[in-house]
């Protein structure tokens, strides 16, 4: 069957069969013809009030459901300000596609109005990226587009729509994908996983490290009857969190930079690391020399070029990780509880993530705990920097889909847009974005979006006056130097900034407060922003200082003499480290 | 260490510039480039010379791999492999030089392809030490200009670099 029908139509057409319900953007000139057609179209539109919002927006749906997301921006600023949005979903592998509109291809490299070369700009953030020249080409490449966006390691693809594409006249038909340069490698080898398998009956101290790809594969199931048939402990990354849920006997929390004690012990200490879609991070590993000295690595990856990538891998598994681990479940045999597991455990009890209470001071980590009391089901994003740490640290993860964060890139701004295309995505949880009061306002413009479309997601801002994680590496390694980290009462009053986006405005200035205003804000079905007046000083703790080893994690406020002395030498080494190679 | 690599593209708009830009973001050193149409129209064939150890020719290959319009990427061996380059020479030639020129030229089995009072353009194909060695030769009577291809590479035998 073919039908005659304009450029913009087969755009709509093809987002249709490719199962998008919701597009998230903001129109321009020469998108006029495409937003005439999504006019007619019954596929929902969200207009953002900035585009970067409407890339986060499309990342945040794409990881709370799995599906790819969709945003779409005009030529030059808009398609400019997908940039930084496009970069966070290419660090962490969402399944995003972004559409912008172009010039007529006539003009193209004649400098016209709004004319950006996107394509060039935005080469190296996506997984592929396309610029269209002829109507005729529209459904091959959405097609080709979706297909490679979600599968294999997934990631953002661009379209590049000239506006005379999108205005001609064009047969619809839905080719086949044909893509000779691109073979994702999803089954494992088997002669790998056997000896992946018989690595990890052999070891004695194993940990299992996981990150992203096992949620994007939707291992979590496979993952968890791995690590009880094998009682091994499971220690995931900021991207991993909520695929092993963090009440388990065998969980470790989160490892790296912040992450537990007992979770960077293990990982020091074991002799088998199976790393689980996951890619070494400089975050992750600490000082890479010395990252698990004593263990052989084994690495499955769906991404064959993230195999000894940063690391030497013992025993490299390209595949998918839910393949890969279905295989790994076949050839392990269930071995019982072992003297590790003792060991891991006593860790856990002697080293627990903590923070000194205070009755006067709301302090941001109590802030999370009665967050996960209140609303311990509700999906999580941050922004970035301190907030977010405390949002890793102080929830109780149960669920991959429900903990939504920028790790790679580190975009501030992130969480309340993302927080909103969550909602959109799965409208049957609460929505939470844990926030900063410096993070807060790079996108707080999307209140306008939240409150128009009548998507009732909560905002709690950990308002400490300051940017709190510069401001922490300032205290500690530029001898409280706080340069241009202090924002003071320079920020606007939140409450008052809701209310006149139409939005709820509450505030607690006391601890007694805060359990009130999180109820209040839970039960009601608006958006609110939540004002947590905290503890400015507060740092997040442990830490693995810049250039250390996992094992040096320090506790930044319980610490005795003889440790505070060691504290001294390792803030010196730091100082060294940062204004050295190492650096922030 | 020098390697070199085959790799067979999509013959597309852009192509290029996605391997450059690969390169360059990677911080993989690109010693030469060569690329030009192969059998197939569809395809085009670039030989890319790398400096880097193992661990850097691994990622080169698996990051090129990794582009949806590469279609092959595979290393080729110097020892199982036959390389030749061009390049063409203006030289400074007047009566008194021009015989030895043309001596040099023979030596090295290479061509005269233009001649002029004050001038000559020679032709000579080679792998990088031939040509090295013949511009070396050439420098005494004054180099005016050169212009080389980069390398092409071609594994012995039956074996073949395809789509």
């Amino acid at each position: 069957m073919s039908q005659k029908m304009t450029g913009a139509q087969a755009v709509l057409e093809s987002l249709k069969r490719e199962g998008v319900d919701v597009v998230f953007g903001l129109p321009g000139g020469v998108l006029l013809p495409l937003y005439d057609a999504i006019y007619q179209s019954d596929i929902r539109h969200i207009l953002v009030r900035h585009e970067q919002g409407a890339a986060h927006m499309a990342d945040g749906y794409a990881r709370a459901t799995g599906k790819v997301g969709v945003c779409i921006a005009t030529s030059g600023p808009g398609a400019t300000n997908l940039v930084t949005g496009i970069a966070n979903a290419y660090m962490d592998s969402v399944p995003m596609v972004a559409i912008t509109g172009q010039v007529n291809t006539w003009l193209i490299g004649k400098d016209a109005f709004q004319e950006a070369d996107i394509t060039g700009i935005t080469l190296p953030i996506t997984k592929h990226n396309y610029l269209l020249r002829s109507a005729k080409d529209i459904t091959r490449v959405f097609r080709e587009a979706f297909y490679i966006a979600r599968t294999g390691r997934p990631g953002p693809v661009l379209i590049d729509l000239p506006r005379d594409v999108t205005v001609d006249e064009v047969e619809f038909t839905w080719p086949q994908v044909d893509l000779p340069g691109y073979r994702p490698s999803v089954k494992a080898h088997e002669m790998q996983i056997k000896k992946a398998a018989k690595a990890l009956m052999e070891a004695e101290r194993p940990v299992i490290y996981v990150g992203g790809g096992v949620k994007y594969a939707a291992a979590h199931g496979e993952l968890i009857e791995l690590a009880t048939k094998i009682n091994a402990p499971v220690t995931t990354t900021l991207m991993g969190i909520g695929c092993f849920p963090e009440d388990h006997p065998l969980s470790l929390g989160m490892l790296g930079m912040h992450g537990t004690k007992y979770a960077n012990y293990a990982i020091q200490e074991s002799d088998l690391i199976l790393a689980i879609g996951a890619r070494f991070d400089d975050r992750v590993t600490g000082k890479i020399s010395s990252f698990a000295p004593r263990a052989k690595i084994v690495h499955i990856d769906v991404d064959p070029a993230e195999v000894g990538k940063n690391v030497r891998v013992d025993i490299p598994v390209v595949g998918d990780a839910k393949n890969a681990l279905q295989g790994l479940l076949k050839e392990v045999s269930p071995k019982g509880r072992s003297v590790w597991n003792e060991k891991t455990e006593a860790w856990k009890k002697e080293y627990p993530l903590r923070y000194i209470p205070n009755d006067n001071v709301i302090k941001p980590q109590y802030v999370i705990e009665k967050l996960c009391e209140i609303a311990p089901d509700a999906i999580i994003t941050t922004e970035v920097g301190q907030n977010q740490m405390w949002a890793a640290q102080f929830f109780v993860h149960k669920d991959p889909q429900k903990f939504i964060s920028s790790g790679g890139l580190g975009t501030m701004g992130y969480g309340f847009p993302a927080a909103i295309g969550a909602k959109i995505g799965r409208p049957e949880c609460d929505v939470i974005d844990v926030a900063g009061d410096g993070s807060f306002l790079m996108n707080s413009q999307e209140l306008a979006t939240a409150v128009v479309n009548e998507i009732p997601v909560k905002v709690a801002v950990l308002n400490n006056g300051c940017l709190g994680m510069v401001r922490q590496w300032q205290e500690l390694f530029f001898e409280k130097r706080y340069s241009a980290t202090i924002l003071g009462r320079t920020s606007p009053d939140f409450v008052k900034l809701a209310e006149a986006y139409g939005a709820v405005g509450l505030r607690a200035s006391k601890p007694s407060e805060v359990e009130s205003v999180i109820r209040t804000a839970m039960a009601t079905d608006r958006p609110v922003v939540m004002d947590f007046i905290v503890n400015p000083a507060e740092k997040v703790s442990p830490m693995v200082p810049a250039g250390a080893t996992l094992g040096e994690i320090l506790d930044l406020e319980w610490c005795d003499d003889a440790q505070s002395c060691h504290l001294e030498k390792i803030y010196a080494k730091g100082r060294k480290d940062i204004l050295g190679q190492e650096g922030f | 260490m020098k390697h070199t690599i085959a790799v067979i593209v999509e013959n597309k708009a852009g192509v290029l510039t996605r391997i450059a830009g690969l390169f360059s973001r990677r911080s993989f050193n690109i010693d030469s480039l060569s690329v030009g149409a192969t059998e197939n129209p569809d395809y085009s064939r670039m030989t890319i010379t790398v400096q880097g150890d193992r661990d850097v020719l691994e990622q080169v290959i698996k990051q090129l791999s990794k582009l949806i319009n590469v279609i092959r990427v595979s290393e080729l061996d110097p020892s199982e492999s036959i390389e030749r380059e061009l390049a063409i020479i203006k030289v400074n030639a007047d009566k008194e030089s021009r015989s030895e020129i043309m001596q040099i030229v023979n030596i090295f089995r290479a061509k005269i392809i233009d001649v002029s009072h004050r001038s000559m353009i020679i032709e000579v194909t080679g792998d990088e030490e031939k040509i090295d060695a013949i511009v070396q030769l050439l420098r005494q009577f004054g180099i005016k200009e050169i212009a080389r291809t980069g390398k092409v590479s071609m594994v012995r035998g039956a074996r073949v670099v395809k789509a």
